[in-house]
């Protein structure tokens, strides 16, 4: 139980990291992101590729940083400060192509296989949690890791004044440009921000769960239910929705198979143990449109 | 048609010789020479499974290089096609070698996906096949074929093998730990069917999504299972990440598997699989002459050591030898060709092995303990087991 509940708080900070970004840049820049997955899985390969060079995981995390905010305001200057006013679908098409590149980059760079990357050294040891089982020291540090961020983020989006022009952005972008502030560089640096948080968690990820193509389109898929769920554009939102979902998928797959013989409605249970968070987005959806933080109309 | 044929180029150049006309060369060279036979090997040359296509494509050569370049007395041509391991592209690239390409045999593949597609099109065609790699048990079950033959395993036979070795042990409870794909529960049918015939139990069947990789929820639960031993089926990179993160859990339950498990990746597993049971019908340790040659010789032509995907690439050639030297190379002549190749009797690296009557494998399941980063045979876990053959009719 104390490890399941520790599985699901390390699942849906990370699912945090990764949502917290697509939420942001949606509500700032109204924009749909489908490559937001493949920022996750460049983290985890560049988790991979320097680990290999250099021997440690630790480079890569400064590295996935400061190379996902290059990348992001490089994406954001180049490609989607044009989108933005754009169709819903030209973005797709733009994202979708995105994703078709990154995949092709990462054929061309790394290959197809299956690339484990090593835990650090002085966190590869286990701690006991419960008789029995023990949980890995780098999924303490990586749950730590995500909290501090966490912190950072709201601090920074809640408490600062920089943070009050993106969320008057996110609400009232014509009073924004009326007030004489620079939309352009909110969105630029939004951007470059959501980038380097889903960079930063394929790092933090890479040593567990391995690298593999196509790595980042499940968990763009979950990350948009968190934001569904959290409401468009709300930082709060998507951290407790990440944490809703990080425990009921947990929970959901562990015990939800153990139905399975108990009659038929245990028999339903167990098949759809699988898909408990789209239960969750629907139940939630019906319930309140516009997600748990979002926006009443 | 009757005119074009009548007028084939052998035909007429006999006719021509034999009112002693002088004839170029090359043309008269081509009269003792019957036409080269076409062997297409559909594999993966790129992608996650690129170094098995390339191991089983290095045996084949070996073996047809042994034979001095002849199967059955016909020069053999290769004909190569990469599947990318690419389900969806089965069918299509299937139909390239058999029909445009036109070869008289087929060698392939390593992915199961894949094969269902090269099986649709070669039970259609007859084109006479023997599968490499690929485990699917349907392929020599329900969906058995005449023309098509298995030198590798099937899903089953692996896990089997674990499971009859931990029921002879005395072990009665065990969980099993795979992906939910047709592979895992093929192989997790095996080791349960296994396990009981001697009157153990798997009570409980922990599964997550191909290829994911977000294990802890399912190894939590493993501490209240009060099971004596987990038995799982997981192969490459996931069976690298799945051996480390069982170990970093800290459970005092013994982990066992089907070898794929430890085969191949125990460079990157390390000190994590040390002491899991495996079951397989090879080991790069089997000290029997055959083997050692074989080994050796692979070393040599490859550059590469050997390991069990070129052992099975060696003996689809070494078994397409056999059904060609009694047909004397005209594969024309099914009835003889597919008697010889079932009543095969060869000697590979792996040991002994025969085909059994729905052509699939027959050889035995040795059991491994991973020892110094080494899979160490300890026994034999079943001797020239066969694949069921659950509803061929053949």
């Amino acid at each position: 139980m104390m490890a399941q509940l520790l599985n699901g708080l390390q699942y849906g900070l990370l699912l945090f990291l990764v949502s917290s970004g697509l939420t942001l840049i949606f509500g700032v820049m109204g924009i749909i992101n489908l490559a937001h997955g493949s920022l996750f899985m460049i983290g985890a390969y560049v988790a991979f590729l320097v680990s290999k060079a250099t021997g440690t995981l630790w480079l890569a995390l400064p590295v996935g940083v400061l190379g996902g905010a290059a990348l992001g305001a490089l994406l954001e200057w180049t490609l989607f400060r044009h989108f933005a006013k754009r169709e819903h679908l030209d973005q797709v098409m733009l994202t979708f192509a995105l994703i078709l590149l990154a995949e092709e980059l990462r054929w061309v760079v790394a290959g197809s296989d299956f690339h484990s990357v090593p835990i650090p050294a002085i966190l590869d040891f286990s701690v006991p949690v419960t008789s029995g089982f023990s949980y890995s020291a780098y999924r303490f540090a990586v749950i730590a890791i995500c909290l501090v961020l966490a912190l950072a983020l709201f601090w920074w989006i809640e408490r600062t004044r920089f943070g009050a022009v993106v969320r008057a952005s996110a609400e009232n972008p014509e009073m924004v440009d009326v007030l004489g502030l620079d939309a352009r560089r909110v969105h630029l640096v939004v951007f470059a921000a959501g980038t380097a948080l889903a960079v930063v968690a394929g790092v933090l990820a890479a040593p567990l769960t391995s690298v593999y193509p196509g790595m980042g389109d499940s968990l763009l898929i979950i990350s948009f239910v968190v934001v569904v769920i959290g409401g468009l554009g709300s930082i709060s939102g998507a951290f407790w929705a990440a944490l809703l979902i990080g425990l009921v998928d947990t929970f959901g797959k562990a015990y939800g198979p153990s139905f399975q013989g108990t009659g038929a409605l245990g028999t339903l249970l167990a098949a759809l143990s699988g898909s408990s968070v789209y239960l969750l987005m629907i139940a939630v959806l019906l319930w309140r449109p516009t997600g748990l933080f979002g926006q009443r109309p | 048609m009757s005119v074009s044929k009548s007028l084939t180029r052998r035909g007429a150049l006999a006719g021509g010789l034999a009112v002693g006309a002088v004839s170029v060369v090359p043309t008269r060279f081509a009269i003792a020479q019957p036409k080269p036979l076409k062997v297409g090997l559909m594999l993966p040359y790129s992608g996650t499974f690129a170094k098995l296509g390339e191991n089983i494509t290095s045996a084949v050569e070996m073996l047809i290089a042994e034979k001095g370049g002849k199967l059955g007395g016909r020069v053999v041509e290769i004909v190569k096609l990469d599947d990318e391991s690419k389900p969806e592209k089965g069918p299509q690239n299937a139909e390239r070698l058999v029909k445009r390409d036109a070869v008289d045999v087929l060698i392939g593949t390593v992915h199961s996906g894949v094969q269902m597609g090269i099986h649709k099109v070669v039970r259609e065609t007859g084109t006479l096949t023997i599968i490499p790699n690929a485990g699917a048990n349907s392929v020599t079950r329900e969906l058995c074929a005449k023309n098509v033959f298995r030198t590798s395993f099937s899903n089953w036979q692996p896990a089997h093998g674990m499971g009859l070795a931990l029921g002879k042990r005395g072990v009665r409870k065990a969980a099993w730990i795979t992906w939910d794909y047709a592979a895992g529960k093929e192989a997790g049918d095996g080791f349960r069917e296994g396990l009981e015939k001697h009157g153990g139990k798997v009570v409980q069947s922990l599964t997550l999504k191909f290829p994911e990789t977000n294990f802890q929820p399912l190894l939590a639960q493993i501490p209240g299972l009060d099971v004596e031993v987990v038995g799982s089926f997981f192969a490459g990179g996931g069976a690298v990440q799945f051996v480390k993160e069982y170990k970093a859990a800290g459970l005092k339950v013994p982990l066992c598997g089907s070898g794929f498990l430890t085969e191949g990746t125990l460079a990157a597993q390390g000190d994590a699989a040390d002491g899991i049971e495996t079951a397989l019908h090879y080991a790069d340790g089997l000290d029997n002459a055959r083997n050692l040659a074989f080994r050796k010789a692979f070393k040599e032509k490859a550059g590469r050591d050997a390991d069990v995907y070129a052992v099975q690439g060696y003996d689809a050639a070494q078994l397409l030898a056999i059904g060609l030297e009694a047909v004397k190379g005209n594969v024309e002549d099914e009835a003889n060709l597919y008697k010889a190749m079932r009543g095969a009797r060869i000697e590979s690296p792996r040991g002994p092995m025969t085909i059994s009557s729905s052509q699939e494998v027959v050889h035995n399941i040795y059991l491994r303990r991973v020892t110094n980063g080494e899979n160490k045979v300890v026994g034999i876990a079943a001797e020239a087991l066969a694949d069921p053959g659950t509803g061929c009719k053949l």
